[in-house]
């Protein structure tokens, strides 16, 4: 046999408490975190069924699906959102959780405040009630989405019944050209790839193009891992991971820092270990992308035209995107652009657009959105100027949230809309009932305001 | 947790591929804090118009079709993890959903909502929508225990995979927590060897 293991088989072995003949593994979970939506209906079920949380001190709740984006010192307007937000607060308390609510200094999307608090830390496992839990992938953790009753499951046992995923490696070699982003790395291999090719696997992404990544750039890959069907991904940790752990609120300091990181470093996939199945692309052939469907993996190039080959689905989605096969989207003139959600929300990622942005103004036709994924990241972008930039072009920046990403909150597009979206899911009504979502980098994004059309922005940067 | 043992029913031919839970419940009708409710707005923005007048085009609108199994295109419950996808499929009616590919999550949220996810060869889910859109009184036979589902007019069928603990649950209508509530005492010994792990670590490194 084969003793050579993956990132993910230690990982994952290390955590199987027992595994149950012919069936799911009781999978270990070091991490809860979890958010107002998916969550009150798993305390009520430990609550009528009268079972304690097993490890409250294991989780940590905070609120961003629902809430607002302006006035979030004031009462949340909206009555449903507020009465979810309002039990969750009372949940966490009754239950002893932290929880990072509105207002707080920690408040965040769940995938932007963890990592950035040290709460994520390689080598563990991690769930949450909702699919882009595949993010914390990036540290080298097992991370992945589960629905509320497994919620409740994990709230009873601090462990989940759950079979063990296939695995899969995607490996992307060489140098990448100018202008291509992670966004438009995972873009693309969603679209080589298709919606459910990972479907029953975890996903370890390795060559030298993430192992140059930053901890941000991985994240935004991991992230998607969900969009072409896999349960998460995983990048190796290694020197970039531990510099970015280091001496967060939450990591380990000291001594234990220092145990911590000799098991971290043991955490890497073994020479000749083998995976059930593995794809290659090369950096040189990324180009920044753009979904021109209803699905993440219906990307092209920037300067690519749409398949004209295709299915009845296919032809459902440009249906209702109003596009058509071979047509290109170059020139198409776009009234909205949002930067935000827990793919693209981080500071490197505002950086980006400021620095494009910066010396611009935002076509008049365009509303252009900039949505911080958390408190801490809304202060930085005032710490660099970088709202000073967003302002004088014309954007609007808003207080953190996961906010036009689902459109739970006021931030929706209207209907026949195109948005240009660093969101990550472009399906129908994502963004409002009747809009059409086009998924993208934070680059293309920022030029397409700067244009007010989609255009080959790549020509202009130096 | 209800029990699924056999079910023979007629079908609702769903012919689109990548259903995603977005469209199974739009996110706007996820503020509720309890699990009623959702059968209402299952497939809302494809079960109404824009003035809210039901669409006459969708198939759960046309009243040659009814019954408690949804046969559906490829790689359906894509998406967010939301289990109110299963909670509407289920408000609504649906005890049974067929699929020639299923995302993880969604399967999973089905399962544990006594809402059997029955994975067919592509090969058969055309001959069930074939059979189904011919004749909308088609029975179809899903038997659980044999892990067959059946087009009863033609006796075709086909077997499907399923856990088999996954299965168990189901044919008695357990679920996973009582399961793992009665293993806490494995769980609390686990967190034990695991921290002595990792200290024998700290003295080897300090060796
Ligand atoms: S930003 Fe979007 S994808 Fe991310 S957690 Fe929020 S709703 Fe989900």
């Amino acid at each position: 046999m084969n003793m050579n293991k993956t990132l993910f088989d230690k990982i994952w072995d290390s955590h199987v408490v027992e595994s149950i003949p012919n069936g799911p593994d009781i999978l270990y979970i070091d991490k809860h975190l979890i958010h107002e939506v998916t969550s009150p209906q798993a305390f009520n079920e430990l609550k009528e069924r009268n079972i304690p949380i097993f490890r409250p001190e294991q989780i940590v709740a905070t609120a961003d699906h629902n809430t607002p984006t302006k006035d979030q010192h004031l009462p949340v307007k909206d009555l449903l959102s507020r009465k979810q937000l309002k039990e969750l607060s009372q949940n966490c308390e009754e239950n002893n959780i932290t929880l990072y609510g509105l207002g707080h200094p920690y408040n965040g999307i769940v995938h932007v405040m963890a990592p950035e608090l040290g709460i994520t830390q390689p080598g563990m496992t991690i769930v949450c009630g909702d699919s882009h839990t595949s993010t914390h992938g990036a540290f080298g953790t097992i991370a992945f989405g589960i629905g509320t009753s497994q919620v409740t499951q994990v709230f009873a046992s601090q462990c989940l019944l759950v079979e063990k995923p296939k695995k899969l490696r995607v490996n992307v070699n060489g140098k990448l050209k100018k202008g291509v982003l992670p966004k438009d790395v995972i873009l693309y291999i969603i679209s080589k790839l298709g919606t459910n090719s990972g479907t029953g696997y975890f996903c370890e992404y390795a060559g030298n193009v993430f192992e140059e990544m930053s901890m941000e750039g991985r994240m935004t890959v991991c992230n998607m891992s969900i969009e072409m069907g896999a349960r998460g991904g995983l990048i190796a940790p290694d020197q970039t991971t531990i510099d970015y752990v280091e001496g967060r609120e939450f990591a380990p300091k000291g001594a234990e820092f220092e145990k911590m990181r000799a098991h971290w470093e043991t955490l890497k996939t073994d020479e000749g270990a083998e995976f059930d199945q593995e794809y290659s692309f090369e950096a040189e052939d990324i180009e920044p992308m753009i979904t021109y469907g209803t699905n993440p993996g219906m990307g092209i190039k920037l300067t690519g035209s749409i398949p004209v080959e295709g299915n009845k689905s296919d032809a459902k989605a440009l249906a209702y995107m109003n596009f058509k096969p071979g047509e290109t989207l170059l020139e198409k003139p776009i009234n909205y652009i949002f930067i935000g959600s827990c793919t693209n929300s981080r500071i490197e990622d505002f950086r980006v657009a400021a620095s494009y942005i910066k010396g611009k103004r935002k076509a008049d036709n365009v509303n252009a959105l900039i949505v911080p994924g958390s408190r801490q990241v809304a202060t930085q972008i005032k710490e660099e100027g970088l709202d000073k930039v967003f302002e004088e072009a014309g954007f609007t920046l808003r207080q953190p949230g996961c906010s036009a990403c689902l459109a739970m909150n006021d931030d929706k597009i209207p209907e026949g809309e195109y948005c240009v979206s660093t969101s990550n899911r472009n399906f129908e009504g994502r963004q409002g009932p009747g809009s059409r979502t086009i998924l993208a980098s934070p680059l293309t994004a920022a030029a397409t305001a700067i244009s007010g059309k989609i255009s080959d922005y790549t020509q202009t940067l130096n | 947790m209800e029990k699924f043992i056999k079910l023979t029913d007629t079908a609702i031919p769903l012919d689109a591929e990548n259903v995603d839970t977005d469209q199974i419940i739009p996110a706007r009708f996820l503020k509720a804090t309890d699990k009623e409710g959702f059968g209402e707005n299952l497939f809302r923005d494809w079960r109404f118009n824009k003035n809210g007048e039901p669409n006459e085009d969708f198939v759960l609108n046309q009243d040659r079709y009814s019954g408690s199994i949804l046969i559906a295109g490829n790689n359906f419950g894509c998406g967010s993890s939301r289990e109110h996808a299963a909670w509407a499929l289920k408000a609504y009616g649906f005890k049974a959903v067929v699929s020639s590919y299923f995302a993880d999550i969604f399967k999973g949220n089905a399962l544990n909502n006594g809402v059997l996810p029955v994975q067919v060869s592509p090969n058969f889910l055309h001959k069930l929508f074939t059979a189904v859109e011919k004749d909308p009184n088609e029975k179809v036979t899903i038997d659980l225990e044999e892990q067959k589902i059946k087009l009863e007019s033609s006796g075709q069928n086909e077997s499907f995979e399923i856990d088999p603990y996954k299965k168990t649950c189901l044919l008695n209508g357990y679920d996973d927590i009582d399961f793992l509530t009665n293993k806490l005492d494995a769980i609390e010994d686990f967190e034990q060897k695991r921290s002595e792990n990792l200290n024998r670590l700290e003295e080897t490194l300090q060796n």
